[in-house]
């Protein structure tokens, strides 16, 4: 029997306008082995949510650049829950302000990422949230 | 209640979780298949296959739409589509579902992206499979779009029953694109991004390609004059399907409720001519013979002493023996 595929979601929330860090981390994590389902631009929270729903995801990757973090991120995870799905591991990129993350991580949010994190350590994060491995 | 049960009774988180298990060869997804078998065999499979680009998701997009607000009463349509996996990593993005947004806040619609997982030939080695799931689950059509990668993609001709084979104006300076192989598997030829140009070439190209398969008269030189039989009038009792070709502009929805049409009409073709039993039987029958093959061979294997089929496989190796005369060695064996 084939070792278990991680499924990972990826979207882009909101409406700011590119997806070239999504689309690196997408490509990142397809590299390390996973499955990437890419959505592309100005999801809402509801399109997020049925596709992780559709998609039997392990982990949902928001990529947020606008600033509405703070609505757009409980919306996904409430929904993300009314369907049954809060074992779903939600990791957030993009740009958000230092005292935010503390704020999202208690929501439910399992990491967030700068601009400048580090690929390597989002599949490590992943693995380790997902599989249980020690980080 | 139990996976298939609630499956059966239309939950969606339990049928995404089926699918998972049926796609993993999980041992309760395939004793969930069985289970389902039953309540299957009502649905239309309809492969969608042609080059990376053609615009074969923008097109399920709205052939889905089409099916979901225009037929009468609407039928739940279920999206299955392939991409490719990475060899080198096992990995994979599975970017359909992004020409696919208008699809979104309808429950009578599902789609699921799948990995090729290293099957060649346009489709993952469990596609099958997750359209009975869906079959059973009450989705009465089911698109399933191919990676599009290459000329031998005939697996998806033998799963589904009416094969869309895409084209695009402009692939090529001629139509590379356009190899006799997938045009063979076509039952509907579909030029789609009709709004570009060069698509009266494409459609001349095709029509050329397809006489040669499908030819449409016969033309006889008799006593030194050329007379022309229509194949209709030649033979009447044959009755075949010769593919339509049709034109859409997938981005503006265009020649999408005619593509519906000739669906449709395939699909009374196939139950008419008897070809939908046929092909069904033909399906079911390959099925059972992999599953034989697989289970004997097992059988087989485990009430064989391993040193006995390593010293067999040794002397095949050693060209001692051939593979044939090792099989009758093996089998005499165990009868002996
Ligand atoms: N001009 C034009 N572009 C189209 C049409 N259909 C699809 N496209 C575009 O072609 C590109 C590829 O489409 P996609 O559906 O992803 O193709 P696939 O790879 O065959 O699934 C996208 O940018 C679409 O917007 C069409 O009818 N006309
Ligand atoms: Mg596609």
């Amino acid at each position: 029997m084939e070792e278990r595929k991680i499924r990972v979601l990826v979207a882009k929330p909101g409406l700011d306008g590119h997806d070239r860090g999504a689309k690196v981390v997408a490509r990142a994590l397809r590299d390390a082995g996973m499955e990437v389902i890419y959505t592309g631009l100005r999801q809402t929270p509801e399109m997020i949510a049925e596709a992780a729903l559709q998609e039997d995801v392990d982990v949902v990757g928001l990529s947020i650049l606008s600033g509405a973090h703070m609505e757009l991120v409980p919306r996904v995870l409430e929904l993300l829950r009314q369907n049954g799905q809060e074992h779903v591991k939600v990791f957030v990129g993009g740009i958000i302000p230092d005292e935010d993350v503390p704020r999202l991580l208690e929501m439910g949010v399992t990491a967030v990422y700068g601009p400048g994190a580090l690929t390597e350590d989002i599949i490590r994060d992943i693995r380790a949230a997902v599989l249980g491995t020690p980080a | 209640m139990n996976l298939v049960d609630a499956v059966l009774a239309g939950d969606r988180l339990a049928l995404s979780r089926l699918l998972t298990r049926v796609e993993n060869q999980h041992p309760e997804g395939i004793e969930a298949l069985s289970q389902l078998f039953p309540h299957t065999g009502r649905a239309h499979l309809i492969g969608v296959t042609g080059a990376p680009g053609t615009g074969k998701s923008s097109l399920v997009n709205r052939l889905a739409l089409h099916y979901r607000r225009e037929v009468q009463p609407a039928p739940r349509v279920a999206i299955i589509a392939v991409d490719p996996t990475s060899p080198f990593s096992g990995g994979a993005v599975l970017g359909d579902r992004v020409r696919m947004r208008d699809l979104s806040g309808d429950s009578g619609i599902f789609i699921r992206s799948m990995a090729s997982r290293g099957s060649l030939g346009g489709l993952a080695q469990t596609t099958a499979a997750l359209a009975q799931v869906f079959d059973a689950a009450g989705y009465e059509i089911i698109f399933i779009e191919t990676v599009g990668a290459g000329q031998n993609e005939v697996d998806i001709a033998r799963l589904a029953h009416t094969t869309l084979v895409v084209e695009a104006p402009g692939l090529g300076d001629d139509i590379q694109a356009i190899k006799a192989g997938i045009l063979e598997i076509a039952d509907i030829l579909v030029i789609n991004k009709a709004d570009r140009p060069g698509v009266e070439s494409t459609e001349k190209a095709l029509r050329n390609m397809l006489e040669l398969s499908h030819p449409l008269r016969h033309v006889f030189r008799h006593h030194g004059k050329i007379e022309v039989v229509e194949a209709a009038a030649a033979a009447p009792q044959y009755n075949s399907w010769i593919p339509p070709i049709h034109r859409t502009v997938a981005t503006e929805g265009k020649g999408i409720a005619e593509l519906v049409e000739s669906i449709a009409r395939h699909r009374q073709h196939l139950i008419e001519s008897g070809d939908w039993e046929a092909r069904e039987r033909a399906r079911l029958q390959a099925e059972l013979e992999d599953l034989l093959r697989e289970t004997l061979l097992h059988q087989f294997r485990s009430r064989i002493a391993p040193q006995i089929y390593e010293q067999v496989l040794q002397q095949v190796l050693a060209r001692e023996l051939s593979p044939w005369d090792a099989v009758h060695l093996l089998v005499d064996r165990r009868q002996g």
